[in-house]
Parts: C-alpha cells; sequence; structure tokens
C-alpha cells in the first residue's frame, strides 16, 4: 500500500501527466462530440461519440512511458531503487497506480463524449439500449488501463521517452495496420494483433453499422479480444519485469 | 560497518572494479580516494545494490542492501545529486523518499532546516544550483537518521562556506559513532576531513590505512632553505654529503635539500655565518604521495605528472579531468 501511495506521489508531483490526463479527456470528448454532432444521422451511433478514443489513449501511453523513462532520464529510478531495493514490487505498483488512473481517466472521458453527445443531437440512437453499446462506451476504460501496460512495459525495457513513445505510437496507429495489407497472410495476422483486438472489444459485436461494416470477420469474440488485449500486455510487462531486475539500475 | 568483499565488477572487457577488499569502520571519516575513473562510484553503486557485483559482495552491518528492511534509515548516501525529478519541488522528492521507508513526514522539515533548504523546499528542484542540489541529496542522506553514510564527491559545486560546512558536518556525523565514507578525487580535500583512507586505482586497492601513515609511508621530506647567500651555501651543504637542488631558476636564492633535517641545515649554516632568510621542512603533499604510490594506476595521466609545486596545499585534481 505504501508503494502504491508514493507512485501516486511522484506522479501527481510533476507536471507532465496533468497535461497527459487533460489532453487525452479533451480529444477524446472533444473528437467524439464534433463527430457525433456533425456526423449524418445514419452514422450518429454511440460508436461514433467515441471517435476520440484511440487518439486519447496514444496521449495516454505517452503518460504510461513518461511515467517509467522520466525516471531513467532523471536518474530517480536509482533514488528509487535506493528507497526501496524490490524493484518488481516498485515496478508493479507504479504500474497499478497508472493503469488505475488510465482506466479511470478512460470511464471520464467515454460517459462524457457520450453524454454530452447525446445532448446535443438528442438522438434516440444515442441512448444505451443494448449490450454492444455499453460495452462500446464502458469498454474504452478497460482499453486505456491495457495501453498502459504496454506503454509501460516498453518504457521500461527502453528506459528513454523518445524511443519508448515512437515505438508504442508507431506500432499501434501504423505497424498494426501495415501488417494487414500484406498479401494473402495480412488479414489473419492482423486479428492477432494486440491494438485491433482492443478495437474489436469495443466496436465489434453489433449488428452492421456503417461504422464497423468495413471491419473483417474475426476469429474471436469481443470479449476474448479484450483478453487477448489485456494478455498480451501482462507479458509484455512481465518480460519488462524481468529485466529491470536482472540490469543494473 | 560496511565490507568489500573481492568485489569486481566488469563492464563488457573492461575491469571496473577489480577484487576490491575493505572495511569501513564506525566513528571515522573514511575517505575513499582514487583519481577519476579509478571505479569509486561503481563501488559505491553496487552498495546500494543498484549495480550487481561480477564477483563478491559489499556487506553493509553485514547484510547485503537489497535485504535491509526500510535500508534508508540504515544507510544514507549521496551519490548524484541530480537524482531528482527536476520538475518536483525538494519538499515532495523528500516526502515520497520519506514515505517509502516509513520515516515521519516532520523529519522532512528537519532535514531541509539542517542543510539550509527550507526556504526554497517548494521550489523546483531543477532550478537548484549546483550546490543547493548537493545539499538536497545531503537531506536525502540524512532523512532515515542512518548509522552508515556514504558521499560521493560532496564537496562538489559547493562554495568555500559550502566545502567548510560540508567538512565540519561529516566529522560531527562521525563523532555521533556513526560510520562515514567519503569520496573524494581531491587528496587535498581528504587531508582535511578524513581520517582514514582506503586508495583505489584502476578499480584496485592501493591502500588502506590512516591517513598520516599513507603520507608518511609514501614520501621523504625535504628542507627548503632561502638565503641571500644561497650559492655558498649549496656549495657548503655539497660539501657535507647533501644533494641539493634548485626549486626554480627565477627564485636564486632557494634551496631544496633532499633528504636533510632542519636542525643539520641550520646547524651548517650557523658555522658558515650563512644568513637564513627561511628554513622549512616539506612534507610531500598527499597529491605527491599519490603520484608515487600510484604510479601507472592512474587512468586519464596528463603526461606531466610533475606539474604541482610540492607542498602546496592547493586543489589540484591527481588526474586530468576527463
Amino acid at each position: 500500500m505504501t508503494l502504491l501511495a508514493i507512485e501516486r506521489m511522484k506522479l501527481f508531483t510533476t507536471r507532465s501527466p496533468w497535461w497527459c490526463m487533460f489532453a487525452a479527456l479533451l480529444l477524446t470528448v472533444g473528437l467524439g462530440v464534433l463527430y457525433a454532432a456533425t456526423a449524418p444521422a445514419e452514422f450518429t451511433v454511440v460508436g461514433a461519440t467515441q471517435s476520440g478514443g484511440q487518439l486519447g489513449m496514444m496521449v495516454f501511453m505517452v503518460l504510461a512511458a513518461l511515467a517509467v523513462t522520466t525516471e531513467y532520464r532523471f536518474g530517480t529510478i536509482r533514488a528509487t531503487f535506493q528507497a526501496v531495493p524490490n524493484r518488481t514490487a516498485v515496478m508493479l505498483a507504479k504500474s497499478t497506480v497508472v493503469a488505475a488512473l488510465a482506466f479511470v481517466i478512460g470511464e471520464i472521458a467515454a460517459f462524457l463524449a457520450w453524454g454530452v453527445s447525446y445532448l446535443i443531437t438528442g438522438g434516440e440512437a444515442l441512448v444505451l439500449d443494448a449490450g454492444h453499446e455499453w460495452r462500446n462506451v464502458a469498454g474504452l476504460g478497460l482499453v486505456y488501463a491495457g495501453a498502459a501496460l504496454y506503454a509501460l512495459a516498453v518504457g521500461m525495457l527502453v528506459r528513454q521517452s523518445a524511443g519508448a513513445i515512437s515505438l508504442v505510437i508507431v506500432w499501434a496507429l501504423l505497424v498494426e495496420s501495415l501488417v494487414g495489407l500484406l498479401p494473402r497472410v495480412g488479414d489473419d495476422i492482423f486479428d492477432w494483433m494486440p491494438f485491433a483486438a482492443a478495437n474489436r472489444f469495443l466496436q465489434g459485436g453489433g449488428p452492421q453499422t456503417p461504422m464497423t461494416s468495413q471491419m473483417p470477420e474475426a476469429p474471436i469474440g469481443p470479449w476474448a479480444s479484450l483478453v487477448y488485449f489485456l494478455a498480451v500486455g501482462v507479458a509484455l510487462l512481465v518480460v519488462a519485469l524481468i529485466t529491470v531486475r536482472k540490469r543494473d539500475a | 560497518m560496511i565490507e568489500a568483499v573481492g568485489l569486481t565488477k566488469r563492464y563488457g572487457s573492461k575491469l571496473a572494479v577489480d577484487d576490491l577488499s575493505f572495511t569501513v569502520k564506525p566513528g571515522k571519516v573514511t575517505g575513499f580516494l582514487g583519481p577519476n575513473g579509478a571505479g569509486k562510484s561503481t563501488t559505491m553503486r553496487m552498495m546500494l545494490g543498484l549495480d550487481r557485483p561480477t564477483a563478491g559482495k559489499v556487506l553493509i552491518d553485514g547484510k547485503h542492501y537489497t535485504e535491509l528492511k526500510n535500508p534508508l534509515r540504515t544507510l544514507g548516501a549521496l551519490v548524484d545529486a541530480k537524482w531528482v525529478h527536476p520538475n518536483r519541488s525538494a519538499y515532495a522528492h523528500l516526502k515520497w523518499m520519506a514515505r517509502s521507508n516509513g520515516i515521519p513526514t516532520k523529519r522532512v522539515d528537519e532535514v531541509l532546516d539542517i542543510v539550509g533548504l527550507s526556504e526554497v523546499a517548494r521550489r523546483r528542484a531543477g532550478g537548484f544550483s549546483l550546490g543547493m542540489s548537493q545539499r538536497l541529496g545531503i537531506a536525502t542522506a540524512l532523512l532515515g537518521d542512518p548509522k552508515i553514510l556514504m558521499f560521493d564527491e560532496p564537496v562538489n559545486g559547493l562554495d568555500p562556506e559550502g566545502i567548510h560546512w560540508i567538512r565540519r558536518f561529516m566529522q560531527r556525523l562521525a563523532a555521533e559513532g556513526r560510520t562515514v565514507l567519503v569520496s573524494s578525487h581531491l587528496l587535498s580535500e581528504m587531508a582535511q576531513t578524513a581520517e582514514e583512507l582506503v586508495v583505489v586505482g584502476r578499480g584496485k586497492l592501493i591502500a588502506q590505512c590512516s591517513t598520516q601513515e599513507f603520507v608518511e609511508s609514501s614520501s621523504s621530506t625535504s628542507v627548503k632553505v632561502r638565503s641571500p647567500q644561497a650559492d655558498q651555501l649549496g656549495e657548503v651543504l655539497t660539501s657535507n654529503g647533501f644533494s641539493v637542488t634548485r626549486e626554480n631558476q627565477q627564485e636564486r636564492d632557494t634551496l631544496l635539500v633532499p633528504d636533510g633535517a632542519i636542525e643539520q641545515v641550520g646547524e651548517l649554516a650557523a658555522k658558515y655565518d650563512c644568513v637564513l632568510h627561511e628554513l622549512t621542512a616539506q612534507r610531500a603533499s598527499l597529491e605527491e604521495a599519490f603520484m608515487q604510490i600510484t604510479g601507472q594506476e592512474v587512468e586519464f595521466s596528463t603526461g606531466k605528472s610533475g606539474e604541482e609545486a610540492s607542498g602546496s596545499p592547493g586543489e589540484a585534481p591527481v588526474a586530468a579531468e576527463k
């Protein structure tokens, strides 16, 4: 518990996390509302209010990566390990705090985006009355938390802000889609790409809409996709924790 | 008490610390002395469990650092004053450190007061001068009121007043019965602070002894004599079996008599009616002692080792800065 409190203190006593949280909220809510308010009626579905979700997630991944890499950048990681030699416990506490924060911010952002859109359009279409619609909104926090784990793990492995941030963002935004473009095998590999799975959890499983119709048929359902997404994130984190333990600080 | 046993650290093909064994006892300031790149900081990082030794071990009161419960309460260390997030305030930095080891928050105000940073405690640490950072690092070391303290180059960046303060401070900590280990590449600094020395060069132990022994064992005394009749005196001394050298060509009236004693030189001068303006015994400085003992152990040698004036109490580093 002490470790969680310390990591919380460390996170909130610098400025960049506040900016990142603010930006993540603004992007998720702002883009979602803009989209929902301006899109033609047949596109005004619950999923549309979450259009900013992915961008907000990127910003949160930046926060998560920075939470680790700034410690290496400024050497505070040594002060940390000096105070608490159990490195695994420290890094687990940090991951828990950041992931929990990601979850909370994700939920707030998603419901704000949905709520404001609902008030502006006043549309029946935005009422949350189906399972997939709830998943669409309430699921965002879970995806944020999962994405934070990826960024934390990469941060621990790379230890360098610019490197870690480019790696997670280029992966999530570019590499996965490019893999999908490979001839013949591309689609099959794409189905097992973690962020594609996260997206399937959020957007998939509902009735065909203009939003989801381009998505290919998936081998596993939305909830299994979430489990897969989180499991890969946890596995990456375990590798990172072992590396941190072995390495000289 | 700190015990290093066969401590070895290898980075690739480079042996940074080579089979180092020494003990640091309580109640004294022990100087950890060596030129830049001798492996002092690496050794200190291994003491803190930050770097893993390739071989050997270092024990803090009989335990590995990583086995200590609330380690800040046993060993306080200043290894690098820059280990602070620049956007975090000094107060916030100390507060989380204190919290992590179950140290009451009011101790944060105490240590800030001890090092004289109370007024700037809420300012971001990134804006601190080197001297202020150094004081914050010392505050961090003191936080857990530990029995063992370790400072890596603590006087770096401090002004004369700060240097004086930290010397006194370390001696007071040792007088309270604590174990104090201070590293430095400045021998003159150590001469004024440390009672015991652990001397390293290129990762190897060169000597562990008292500061006085270190100087005595490694240097001979010589006599400096200044006289308006220097030439005459020189002849007298030579004919009495002393070797005489001139310190430099500008000071024609100054002679150096290695292996001489002031009594003998004074008596000879009186016997042959030579006027003396100065007669002093010169003890080789720590710098010279170090150069003699370490010889080729200096990693970054400047190639002009005899540069320092003998006996100079100046803060000349023993090896070129990187």
